[in-house]
């Protein structure tokens, strides 16, 4: 399957998107500079974490300008896979590829530690090999990551079953003690209507392999690759 | 018609409904300093521009284009525009 992954000035986790996705699960992943105003043929477009352009104004909300999101937009209207990852995630709230919009964590500063995520709806491309009601363990690392959206935009997306992840415990227990960041119903995850544009605001790529001390964001990229039909090699460190 | 320079103010603030937690450390350290009479606070942003344009209006226009393209998200911020 193939990836484009575009890089923005400010991308910090482009490498390690194209590390899990090329070397990990032996899949085509290539980037793409922002200033390109097409993308080569691909199946997917991951947008990776970071800060581009320095969080300025917004976070995300210059990237969602760069020449490279047109052809994005244009790729995920006809129905193409895009995931966007924490800063991707807040850049396709920006370019509207998802409904609502991020605020500054609650606690006012900037958070970065491993937490739990339960899936919420297990039939979708990224989560199918997950299951509903999984718990998986993956690291987040942001400052604005308190997502928001109104109260009849929130009640739609969660009628429509477009959450994807929710902060819980261990137990897979959803509780405001676990939320991290004020985000609503702690929601940690969402995707569009149609299901084909993901947004997350934890970090998969960086638990795609045991030395890293986690690979349970592995299974969302090997959902996404199962649904499209490709193959992945198994898990090294699990035999 | 000839065209001026306008100095031009975006003011961009988090809809009341929507927390300001840098407004709230605000209040707090406000209130440690015996401010004790701070009520509320909340922090926005301004954009001071210098544009270009045959008007007032067409300037007040273009700008608030601006604001709601990229200097504001509609979701979570109202802006104002003021041209001076």
């Amino acid at each position: 399957m193939r990836f484009a992954i575009p890089v923005f000035p400010g991308s910090n986790c482009d490498k390690d998107c194209l590390h899990v996705l090329g070397n990990v699960l032996q899949q085509d992943a290539f980037f793409v500079f922002h200033k390109e105003k097409k993308l080569p043929p691909t199946d997917a477009v991951v947008l990776p974490g970071g800060f581009s352009y320095g969080d300025y104004l917004r976070s995300g909300a210059i990237a969602r300008f760069s020449p490279i999101m047109d052809d994005v937009i244009r790729f995920a209207e006809a129905g193409g896979i895009v995931l966007g990852i924490c800063n991707g995630f807040q850049i396709m709230l920006e370019a509207g590829l998802l409904p609502g919009a991020m605020r500054l964590n609650t606690c006012g500063h900037f958070v970065c530690k491993d937490v739990w995520l339960r899936v919420e709806n297990g039939e979708t491309m990224l989560t199918c090999n997950a299951g509903k009601g999984a718990v998986l363990g993956m690291p987040i690392a942001h400052a604005e990551g308190n997502y928001y959206a109104p109260p009849e935009m929130l009640k739609e997306i969660e009628d429509n079953g477009q959450v994807l992840f929710r902060y819980c415990d261990i137990d897979g227990n959803v509780t405001p003690e676990v939320n991290p960041n004020g985000t609503a119903n702690n929601i940690a995850g969402i995707m569009n209507r149609e299901g084909n544009c993901f947004g997350m605001m934890p970090h998969p790529e960086r638990a795609s392999e045991c030395i890293l001390g986690s690979d349970q964001g592995r299974v969302l990229f090997e959902s996404l690759i199962k649904s499209f039909g490709g193959r992945t090699p198994k898990c090294g460190c699990r035999g | 018609m000839a065209e001026n320079v306008f100095n031009v103010s975006v003011v961009v603030m988090p809809k009341s409904e929507i927390l300001d937690p840098q407004g709230k450390a605000i209040i707090g350290a406000l209130k440690s300093l015996d401010f004790a009479e701070v009520q509320d606070a909340r922090i926005g942003k301004m954009v001071h521009l210098k544009l270009s344009g045959a008007s007032r209006d067409a300037v007040y226009a273009r700008a608030t284009q601006m604001a709601k393209s990229l200097l504001s998200n509609p979701v979570t911020e109202d802006f104002k525009v003021i041209v001076e």
